[in-house]
């Protein structure tokens, strides 16, 4: 066992230790509705484009938990599809995949790429829960406070280079903060990224003589309205490293959880410019279901 | 590997079905009849575990005393009969339990009483209870406050107060 707890990082190490903690007995289900956010377009646990600290799935510190997601958004020139899956193990690592498909449809003539020229990049994330609990720690002004890295790893490579991209794959490191403010429910998150990354990855990393990290923020704030019900807005700031205008991301949103085991997120997005077509807004729904 | 490994031990411990809770009196208490006896404590307004709200709008919200006496009647009914925890309460004096909740509920939601009981850490200790003993518990009592049509955003500032109250009933 210590051999297999050496060969794993970060994430890894907090495996190790909850494995030998056998005499805890692993236990199914647990956490409030909605309170573990849904699977953002990143595959994480979080809101639509914002990242939350909470870990994924409705397990406890005493089960795991998973789901599968598939979104889409129909913009006014484009169209972006992901799916993933993701796991949270204990309340304490989340580890999640997702795919993510940016379908140029008629617009890629008009670039140049060809109808439905599509780009595609794959999203390996892992997150790890530091300090705090978002809804026990309801007398407390402490939030649930997470740290977590991206590996994203973008098809394409030879348009993206064309347009300036430094590089095809890259990682983000983020810190993500998340209070779940039972007494007006309402849920705060905040997080702070660390990223090269253009449009998320989807257009490469890095850009013509930049090849710097980016600090860059994501915010997102819903209203608890019933148990199955919330709705919020968020915001996310992105850096704009290819020359090709880059707008922040924000949306309204609303989610509602069926059970426990499946819930709706539909969205009205705003992405502003993209690869020089303007006003990319459109309408976003997700469906997840977890297990 | 690892989740392979804890997968695997989560299918294996499975919850045994549960049987009926069983108590049986033998010290009757002369104070609270149909109870049993319990060695003395301090009786203090803090074994509650959190202050009180103000104003008598949390109250009136859940319907004063004929509302919480309810809730927790279908709070400890629902629990008794969940497989999940149902197994926590053999052997527990559940006649005390329903009278020092709803006198928990009362004090807490500054309807005027009293509360009895002895403090959180107490009650709970050596039950070797897990969040997700604790979270079920809040399931049943959503659900029992949605039964009394307490709106929503009380709920939540309801269990605003109880949330801090895991750091001492769950021990593992």
């Amino acid at each position: 066992m210590r051999k297999i707890c050496a060969a794993l990082l970060g994430a890894g190490m907090v495996l190790c230790a909850q494995a030998a903690q056998a005499q805890t007995e692993m236990r199914e289900g647990g956490k409030l509705l909605l309170t573990e956010g849904v699977s953002n377009i990143e595959g994480a646990g979080g809101g639509g484009i914002a990242t939350w600290a909470l870990i994924t799935g409705y397990e406890t510190r005493d089960g795991i938990g998973a789901n599968v997601h598939a979104t889409g958004i129909q913009l006014k020139d484009y169209q972006f599809r992901a799916y993933g899956a993701a796991v949270g193990i204990r309340d304490r690592v989340e580890l999640s995949y997702a795919h993510q498909e940016f379908d140029t449809q008629g617009t890629g003539v008009k670039l140049g790429l060809g109808r439905d020229f599509t780009f595609s990049q794959d999203v390996y994330g892992a997150k790890v829960k530091l300090l705090g609990d978002a809804v026990y720690d309801q007398d407390s002004w402490v939030p649930q406070v997470s740290v977590g890295a991206q590996y994203k790893r973008a098809s394409q490579s030879g348009v993206l280079s064309f347009l300036g991209a430094k590089d095809n794959s890259g990682v983000d490191w983020f810190v993500a903060a998340s209070k779940v403010f039972l007494n007006e429910s309402l849920v705060l998150n905040g997080a702070v990224r660390e990223t090269k990354a253009n449009q998320t990855g989807l257009l490469g990393f890095g850009g013509p003589g930049n090849d710097n990290y980016h600090t860059e923020f994501e915010g997102s704030a819903a209203l608890l309205l019933t148990k199955r019900f919330a709705a919020g807005v968020e915001y996310r700031t992105k850096p704009n490293n290819l020359g090709l205008k880059e707008d922040d991301w924000k949306d309204v949103f609303v989610a509602y959880a069926l059970n426990k085991h499946l819930s709706v997120t539909a969205a009205y997005v705003d992405l502003g410019e993209i690869a020089t077509f303007r006003n990319q807004r459109g309408g976003y729904l997700s469906l997840q279901a977890g297990f | 590997m690892i989740q392979a490994l804890l997968f695997a031990a989560a299918v294996a411990t499975t919850p045994a079905p549960a049987a009926a809770p069983t108590f049986k009196i033998e010290h009757p208490s002369t104070k609270y009849p149909g109870e049993e006896e319990i060695a003395d404590y301090a009786h203090a307004p803090a074994n509650a575990g959190t202050t009180p709200f103000e104003g008598d709008g949390m109250w009136k919200a859940f319907h004063e005393k004929a509302g919480v006496d309810r809730v927790v009647d279908e709070l400890v009914d629902r629990s008794l009969a969940d497989p999940r925890i149902s197994d926590i309460f053999k052997s527990h004096d559940m006649v005390r339990l329903r009278r020092t909740l709803k006198e928990q509920f009362c004090y807490l939601l500054n309807g005027g009483c009293d509360y009895s009981g002895r403090d959180m850490k107490t009650v709970h200790k050596d039950m070797g209870l897990q969040n997700t003993d604790f979270n079920a518990l809040v399931e049943h009592l959503q659900v029992a406050m949605d039964h009394e049509k307490i709106g929503f955003r009380d709920q939540n500032r309801f269990l605003a107060k109880l949330a801090p109250m895991q750091r001492q009933a769950v021990e593992r």
